[in-house]
């Protein structure tokens, strides 16, 4: 029963495939030092944007008069289903020898991310036409800036996810496959943390105040 | 899949089902508590922190699966970055309102 034991973070693998659970937990813990510095370049840009909103309106538009609450719910809801897909896709990884489910639920958490950007995209672009562009104030710099590090992130793991695909394709699920596999999973589940604290200290705080 | 599997299996699928449905439920709650105008100002933003810190908890425990049987120092790192995060952000909000302050 000693495989019992999690040896990292996230889905472990376990009796499913020990040969490939033994080689995760280093590969797995440098990554997962690696995420933990990426939320302290998070939270430096919560911090600059903590002091912007409330000090930094320059007499421009405040939280209240940009932020659309109903398209950020949507946002969240879509990040939040993607990051349970994910987690659907973990398990296929784990147990179902086919490539099949695996790759279905691949997919359809591609989709939903892409749509979370593309809602995304959709608001900046909203904002930017009532004249709330970067530029304007302290507040909307902080805003774009802290908003749209997250969306890079976002984006750059559906690029991961295209790569993971063709490499599914490819390779088959080699032991090197499902680490990365394993990683994008922990990239991804962390980025809706992240979107957590967004959509709280920003949108919901931003309008509350 | 063996016995065993399709044991743990259900065991982890059912860790994605709770939190799943937690994550959703204190999501829905949060934007409640605002939409709605629920509870005084003060208490609803103190409502909105706790309702966050709540929902990171349950991400990580249920989708990063990180526990106390964490192997490593997974968690501990968890715990220091949260320590690190906790005086950079308290401490850069701390001193630049109180700058913010002095300077009107």
């Amino acid at each position: 029963m000693k495989r019992q034991s999690l040896l990292h973070p996230g889905l472990n693998l376990g009796s499913t495939d020990e040969y490939s659970h033994d080689e995760a937990e280093p590969v797995i813990f440098g990554f997962w030092v690696f995420l933990m510095a990426d939320l302290v370049l998070f939270a430096i840009l919560f911090a600059t944007y903590a002091s912007m909103s409330v000090q930094g309106q320059a007499g421009g538009p405040s939280p209240t008069d940009v932020f659309d609450l109903p398209s950020a719910f949507i946002e969240t809801m879509l990040l939040l289903s993607s990051s349970i897909t994910f987690g659907m896709a973990s398990l296929a990884l784990k147990y179902k020898a086919d490539r099949l489910h695996l790759v279905f639920w691949l997919v359809l958490t591609f989709c939903l991310g892409a749509g979370f950007i593309g809602m995304e995209v959709r608001d900046f672009w909203i904002m930017t036409q009532q004249g709330a562009v970067p530029q304007r104030s302290g507040f909307l710099s902080a805003f774009y800036m802290l908003v749209a590090t997250h969306g890079i992130h976002v984006t750059a793991g559906l690029c991961w996810m295209i790569v993971m695909l063709v490499q599914l394709r490819v390779l088959g699920r080699t032991t090197e496959v499902k680490l990365r596999l394993m990683r994008l999973a922990l990239f991804w589940h962390m980025l809706d943390i992240v979107w957590v604290c967004i959509f709280t200290f920003v949108y919901l705080f931003g309008v509350a105040l | 899949m063996t016995d065993e599997h399709v044991e743990t299996y259900a065991q982890d699928f059912k860790s994605y089902c709770i939190g799943g449905l937690l994550a959703f439920m204190l999501t829905a709650l949060a934007f409640g508590l605002v939409i709605f105008e629920i509870l005084p100002h003060f208490e609803r933003l103190i409502a909105l922190a706790i309702l966050a810190v709540a929902q990171i908890i349950v991400h990580f425990r249920y989708f990063l699966h990180i526990s106390w049987h964490s192997h490593r120092d997974d968690l501990q790192l968890v715990l220091f970055t949260s320590l690190i995060l906790f005086l950079m952000v308290g401490g850069t909000i701390w001193i630049l309102f109180n700058l913010h302050e002095r300077m009107m």
